[in-house]
């Protein structure tokens, strides 16, 4: 996990590399689209609680989104402009629907994702020449999200994990992170009670391509709600992360129940 | 509709009166136009809260960020819990300032306790529902408060009258007044405005404003709450409290309309209904309407707005012009282009400033130094009135000139003391609210 020091647009915080051990999981092929999602939040029933998100969906007591502040959700497109939350209570939804323990991924499960057994910059090597055929970027996207799986995979079999909308992942960020591990460590996650910063991975339509390096790492600013007029501000929405969406994993291993809810994002108030 | 009133506030003595007392013309919009001397405040600025949902609670939070001398003193709701909520959420939010004044006294509740709220504050944040608009601005003003209040300013045409009988008032004594249309305070929109009115792709022919979307909250009714208090909670989704989501919401793509015109429609004419969401907790309002507004020199907008889950969202303002065409949206987008499909503008609003915070910032910058800048009455009142001409014309099916609507004297808000008064509607024996139908609806 990382990139080396001298790897073109690298940034402090994705160093030094190390070694992660992670337990085998599944993750999506691609990113989660409005249809996915909407399926989630139209649904439920639309009834709420005295502030504003919690909603009870009828189904092991998950609670639901209000509507978005996203234009053209249409169908084949990543859902963008959610919290970390609504990302995880989708997890937690489809949880409940299918039966299969579904979660975001942690931001080492995501690297790994991302590499697709290659210690490269990107699944695709190095060269930034060749990010046209796997990835949309602010070089070639104009400006605007794509429907998913129009690029090629990488040898995962995964699309657009480079670019399109940049994915939101279990973990807070600390630039600092890696500088403590010095041995192997297992299945690592940090999660921190502050909203902000989190970290979304792989960059976006939005971003220059050395953004979208599998070592690159990006995360939240309480300026992605800068637009929400009310307070408290919404759990489920931001009003400027119109580049950010999130695909889920499920782990290969089911785990307990308690263990479980540990990976459930926590909803945070936010003033 | 029948021409036979008297046209007290015809389109063109309304357009005159109204410009007239603009201290800001609609052109110049927030900007300074004149700068006159108003009562300046010395040390802490006091302001009251009326209406402490959501909304007001992040007016408040907009204030008390705005400057560091503002001060909360009173809040007013009908309901204790909301002003309670409110309070503590600000607590949570300021837990070290000073800038929280309120003692457990200065919580006012009730329907009269706007009063004892105003009287305490140099500023007032009027954020209840629509409907109380008309009758708190007028106390505020008569009490000589400066002004924030949320769009839209009436719900019925008699409240669009009494907003500008209060308008001409608070210009005679000089109190600053925003209206919360903060579309006027976003860099896309005043970027853009200037750029059109300089000519770049020529004068407006047509354009599409929309706010179609999901829709919003339901607070489904509760045991021993009375027919009033349910609607009171439940205010979205009864046309005396909220004007239907076509005033409530799409306002801010209509007003757009009206900005970059310049002027107000002649009249209206469309077409809506309630297609999907007709539930028992879904009131009256219809959950799409379309309506297209005819303006003096035949500029035509199509106006949308729906509430249906599952369709395609778009909340956003696009209008042709002679030489070109040009959209914007509250994201902060905003680009023109050429008859030939060329990008000549594009808005980059990565450090724009938040609209919201702006509009405060502006106001309460003006206050303190004791200058007359800002009064959006004038946009706001003919915002809300073109709103609910749209919705006149959907509700009846029938063309409805602006002269016509304005000389109604439709009035749907009741003069109420307690929730145990009557309600205005009342649900018929299977819990169904009288819903408008078009070809039947009329106004008188």
């Amino acid at each position: 996990m990382g990139s080396p020091a001298n790897e073109r647009g690298r940034k402090k915080d994705e160093g030094p590399i190390h070694n992660v051990f992670l337990s085998p999981f599944w993750i999506a092929s691609h990113e989660t689209t409005w249809d996915m999602y909407e399926l989630f939040l139209n649904g439920s029933n639309e009834t709420r609680k005295a502030n504003r998100g919690d909603v009870d969906l009828g189904v092991d007591a998950v609670s639901s989104a209000t509507t978005p502040y996203v234009n053209y959700n249409q169908k084949g497109f990543p859902v963008i402009n959610i919290t970390q939350y609504a990302a995880s209570q989708f997890c937690k939804w489809l949880t409940a629907k299918t039966g299969n323990y579904y979660r975001l991924p942690t931001e080492a499960e995501w690297e790994y994702a991302s590499r697709g057994g290659v210690f490269s910059a990107y699944s695709f090597g190095n060269n930034i020449k060749n990010s046209g055929a796997f990835a949309w970027h602010k070089g070639n996207s104009s400006g605007t999200i794509k429907r998913i799986k129009l690029k090629k995979p990488n040898q995962y079999g995964l699309y657009d994990m480079h670019g399109n909308a940049a994915e939101w992942v279990l973990d807070s960020y600390d630039p600092k992170a890696y500088i403590e591990r010095t041995m192997t460590v297992n299945n690592p996650i940090i999660i921190r009670k502050n909203l902000y910063p989190r970290v979304v991975r792989g960059g976006s339509y939005k971003d220059n391509a050395q953004s979208l390096r599998s070592a690159s790492r990006g995360f939240s600013s309480s300026a992605w709600k800068k637009r929400d007029p009310q307070v408290p501000k919404s759990l489920w929405w931001h009003t400027d992360a119109r580049h950010v969406g999130f695909r889920v994993v499920r782990p290969f291993a089911t785990p307990n129940k308690k263990q479980q809810a540990e990976y459930w994002v926590k909803p945070k108030k936010e003033y | 509709m029948k021409r036979k009133q008297k046209k007290r506030y015809s389109r063109r003595t309304f357009i005159e009166q109204a410009s007239k007392l603009a201290a800001a013309s609609v052109i110049l919009s927030h900007l300074p136009a004149r700068q006159k001397k108003t009562n300046s405040i010395e040390g802490e600025i006091k302001v009251a809260v009326v209406g402490c949902g959501g909304r007001g609670t992040g007016a408040a939070a907009q204030a008390i960020e705005a400057d560091k001398d503002v001060r909360i003193v009173a809040l007013s709701d009908v309901f204790l819990d909301q002003a309670q909520d409110c309070l503590s959420s600000l607590k949570e939010k300021y837990s070290e300032s000073d800038q929280l004044g309120i003692s457990r006294e200065r919580i006012f509740t009730g329907f009269g306790s706007y009063k004892s709220a105003i009287d305490l504050a140099d500023v007032v944040i009027l954020t209840t529902p629509p409907a109380f608009r008309p009758q708190h601005f007028e106390y505020a003003v008569k009490k000589n408060k400066h002004v924030f209040m949320e769009k839209p300013v009436a719900t019925d045409v008699a409240g669009i009258k009494k907003i500008i009988k209060s308008s001409k008032i608070a210009r005679e004594k000089k109190l600053n007044v925003v209206v919360g249309l903060q579309r006027h305070y976003q860099k896309n929109y005043q970027t853009l405005y200037k750029k059109i009115k300089q000519g770049k792709v020529g004068h407006i022919v047509s354009g599409q404003v929309y706010w179609n979307s999901g829709g919003v909250w339901v607070r489904p009714r509760k045991k021993n709450q009375t027919e009033l208090e349910y609607q009171m909670r439940n205010w979205y989704y009864f046309n005396w409290l909220c004007g239907d989501h076509i005033v409530e919401q799409h306002i801010h793509n209509i007003d757009v309309a009206n900005w970059f015109i310049g002027s107000v429609p002649v009249s209206a004419q469309g077409m809506g209904g309630r297609e999907v969401r007709k539930g028992k907790d879904h009131g009256q309002i219809f959950d799409h309407h379309f309506v297209e507004f005819t303006y003096p020199n035949g500029e035509v907008v199509s106006s949308q707005c729906r509430h249906q889950k599952g369709c395609m969202n778009r909340v956003e303002e696009t209008f042709q012009t002679t030489r070109g065409n040009f959209t914007l949206n509250g994201g902060g987008e905003g680009i023109i282009k050429n008859n030939r499909g060329r990008t000549l503008y594009e808005h980059n609003s990565t450090n724009d400033l938040n609209p919201y915070q702006q509009e405060h910032n502006d106001l309460f910058g003006a206050i303190k130094v004791g200058k007359y800048l800002y009064d959006d009455t004038k946009r706001g009142v003919e915002a809300t009135m073109t709103a609910i001409l749209g919705r006149m014309a959907t509700y009846t099916g029938q063309v409805v000139s602006w002269d016509d609507a304005l000389s109604l004297n439709h009035s749907l808000v009741p003069d109420l003391r307690s929730l145990k008064d009557n309600a205005p509607v009342n649900p018929n024996s299977r819990g169904e609210y009288p819903v408008p139908v078009p070809g039947i609806t009329t106004y008188r």
